[in-house]
């Protein structure tokens, strides 16, 4: 089970002092919710737990720890942002261990909520199923129709590097043509773009969860609260948040990996993947190039090439 | 006397409240994301949440608040102050935690030494509407922290849902200008036998358990604990927490200016952001998350029930539900208790 052989892993990390700490998931205090834990002891590892509840990118909390030893659990997308930050050099070389998870994909707790009467109260997983229990309901869900959308369209669930895997690799869907809410926003016409992006941005209350929850969002000072220059202002004026939400996106190109940790974390469920698979969409086409595949090859926004056609240049 | 506010005379009631007050109630952005707006329609009311993502606060402290305008045209200065309130304005549909918070942090804004006009010209404006809690959640914990899910306290007027009607008390002198309103009838002795049997099953569902007592003594010896170092590990630093918590009153001021003209603002401030604590040298006092989440923890259990003998925290669950790290309060306060 793949549980066990976490802890087990774990605890041998920790007790042969290869990694001073091990980050993965605990149990949460709520239904339908891991929460990131922190284990520092061979016992406290015996806490950590999988299941598809654990939908945090954990590698965002590598950028406070540099000054130690990291044993950290990835799914396929975190394993990616771990890439993405290596090559932007933001560990050092064996600084990491990290124990690899094939991804089973990871259940959207607010699509479970809204379609259940009532409060959820309990819930587990069976099989391909989740049992979910209220003050008067017990309902079995099929998982697949429940899932986070960035898990729904990933063809990257085995993790890409890792130090050991635990679990047996999964067969990995084929790249579909465009993501489906992608498609859905290209299908419209500017105006209703705009329309969609902005009734989405407009209950932005600035609390920048998305950023924080991101591992690619690591500036020493984020353009939003640069007082000199003043780039933007800090109230909720409608194009204060659009330039918000644009620019997060844009400083992705090339760099997110797809794993859905902003759009997780807003408690406003403001939709952002469909702006950023766009961006992922974008670049595959254009510069075919994937985040965090390839430990080896520069983001495209990242380099330059000299004998560059820039066909973009009329 | 109690009265009762037929569902069918709803809107009509809402219509006929909003000749004389600006009317102020959740509305339904996206599908479970609730907020207070200012009300148009009666029709864009929508009761069928429970708390609102956003706390009732915003009502009277909103998130973003323009202070004064200034502009300058040649020699003169010219400053339009905005800090009157023209009419008179209702909130309606607040949970008891959200309007107990408003009390709590009235004695911050509305204070001994200081008195914040933006906050209170709006304050005594408003009559308070309130909304018995007929379904709290397993996160909700207003019965450990003084509160209730039918605590009347601040409540100009109390609404009790009971299917087809509303029961509805009226408790201060701002509810009585009710009395006399056409669409309140006189409430039937069974009437009130349901909204009490509605309220002993709901006040049984919320949390008295979490160990606030004796808290804040426990706290004055923490400042230095490891503890601090371990709580703070999974928080992320956003500030979900603090800008949804209907207690947490803190702001900062800017300029938005342009050449000639501008307008001084205040916006909310959340004692996690790493900004906040930053001084123009460079120096931050509050350096890491350990600092800033002990700090928000400190403000709460410990600094303002020194200053107003109350804990600020008032038990909604916000935090808990909405924290991307599923941070927990409670289990925060009962590692404090044990020491």
């Amino acid at each position: 089970m793949i549980q066990e052989k976490i802890r087990e892993k774990a605890k041998e990390l920790l007790s042969k002092k290869v990694v001073d700490i091990i980050i993965g998931f605990g149990e949460g205090t709520l239904p339908l919710r891991a929460t990131p834990l922190f284990a520092r002891s061979p016992e406290e590892a015996d806490r950590l737990i999988w299941n598809s509840f654990c939908q945090n990118n954990l590698s965002t909390y590598l950028h406070k720890l540099s000054q130690f030893k990291v044993g950290l659990v990835v799914k396929g997308c975190d394993s990616r942002s771990i890439i993405a930050l290596s090559l932007e050099k933001r560990f050092k070389p064996d600084q990491l261990f990290l124990i690899g998870v094939p991804c089973q994909r990871m259940v959207d707790r607010r699509r479970v909520k809204k379609a259940v009467k009532g409060e959820v109260l309990r819930a587990h997983e069976q099989g391909d199923q989740i049992i979910v229990e209220g003050e008067d309901f017990k309902t079995a869900l099929k998982k697949d129709d429940f899932l986070y959308p960035s898990c729904q369209v990933c063809i990257h669930r085995n993790p890409v590097k890792a130090n050991i895997l635990v679990g047996d690799p999964v067969e990995e869907s084929p790249l579909l043509e465009t993501h489906p809410e992608v498609k859905d926003f290209e299908s419209k016409s500017l105006e209703e773009r705009w329309a969609f992006f902005e009734k989405e941005s407009s209950r932005c209350i600035r609390c920048y969860a998305c950023r924080e929850a991101c591992p690619m969002c690591y500036c020493t000072e984020c353009f939003v609260d640069s007082s000199n220059p003043k780039w933007v202002e800090k109230g909720l004026s409608p194009s204060d948040l659009a330039f918000y939400h644009i620019v997060r996106a844009y400083h992705q190109t090339g760099r997110c990996s797809g794993c859905g940790a902003c759009e997780r974390a807003c408690p406003m469920e403001i939709r952002l993947t469909y702006l950023t698979q766009k961006l992922n969409l974008d670049v595959k086409e254009l510069f075919d190039f994937e985040t965090g595949i390839d430990a080896e090859v520069l983001p495209p926004l990242s380099t330059f090439k000299t004998e560059d056609r820039q066909e973009f240049i009329k | 006397m109690k009265w009762k506010l037929d569902k069918k005379d709803f809107k009509p009631f809402l219509q006929n409240l909003m000749d004389e007050y600006d009317l102020f109630a959740p509305v339904q952005f996206a599908e479970g994301v609730f907020l207070y707006k200012r009300i148009n329609h009666p029709e864009e009311v929508d009761l069928s949440g429970s708390n609102p993502q956003k706390p009732a606060k915003e009502v009277f402290f909103p998130q973003s608040e323009t202070m004064f305008q200034y502009e300058k045209a040649g020699k003169e200065a010219r400053i339009t102050s905005t800090e009157g309130v023209e009419r008179k304005r209702v909130i309606l549909g607040a949970r008891p935690c959200d309007i107990q918070a408003v009390s709590l942090i009235d004695q911050v804004f509305s204070g001994k030494e200081y008195t914040d006009v933006y906050y209170t010209n709006k304050r005594e404006a408003t009559t308070i509407i309130g909304m018995a809690c007929n379904h709290p959640l397993s996160t909700c914990f207003c019965t450990s922290m003084k509160g209730g899910p039918f605590s009347r306290e601040g409540s100009d007027l109390f609404l009790i849902d009971f299917g087809e009607a509303y029961l509805v008390e009226l408790l201060t002198q701002k509810g009585m200008a009710f009395s006399q309103n056409k669409f309140l009838k006189k409430a039937e002795p069974n009437d009130l036998d349901l909204g009490r049997e509605i309220e002993e099953k709901a006040s049984k569902r919320t949390d008295a358990s979490i160990p606030v007592e004796g808290i804040d003594k426990k706290l004055d010896q923490m400042a230095e604990n490891p503890f601090w170092e371990r709580v703070q590990e999974k928080c992320l630093g956003c500030r979900v927490c603090t800008y949804l918590c209907p207690t947490c009153h803190c702001f900062d001021i800017v300029d938005e200016a342009l050449t000639n003209k501008g307008q001084r603002v205040r916006n909310w401030d959340s004692c996690l952001s790493s900004l906040y604590s930053q001084e123009t040298s460079g120096h931050n006092p509050r350096p890491t998350n350990r600092e800033r989440t002990r700090q928000r923890i400190m403000h709460k259990f410990n600094y303002f029930p020194k200053n107003f003998d109350r804990i600020a925290c008032v038990g909604c669950g916000r935090c808990i539900l909405y924290c991307p790290a599923g941070f927990d309060i409670r289990q925060t306060i009962k590692e404090i208790q044990k020491g």
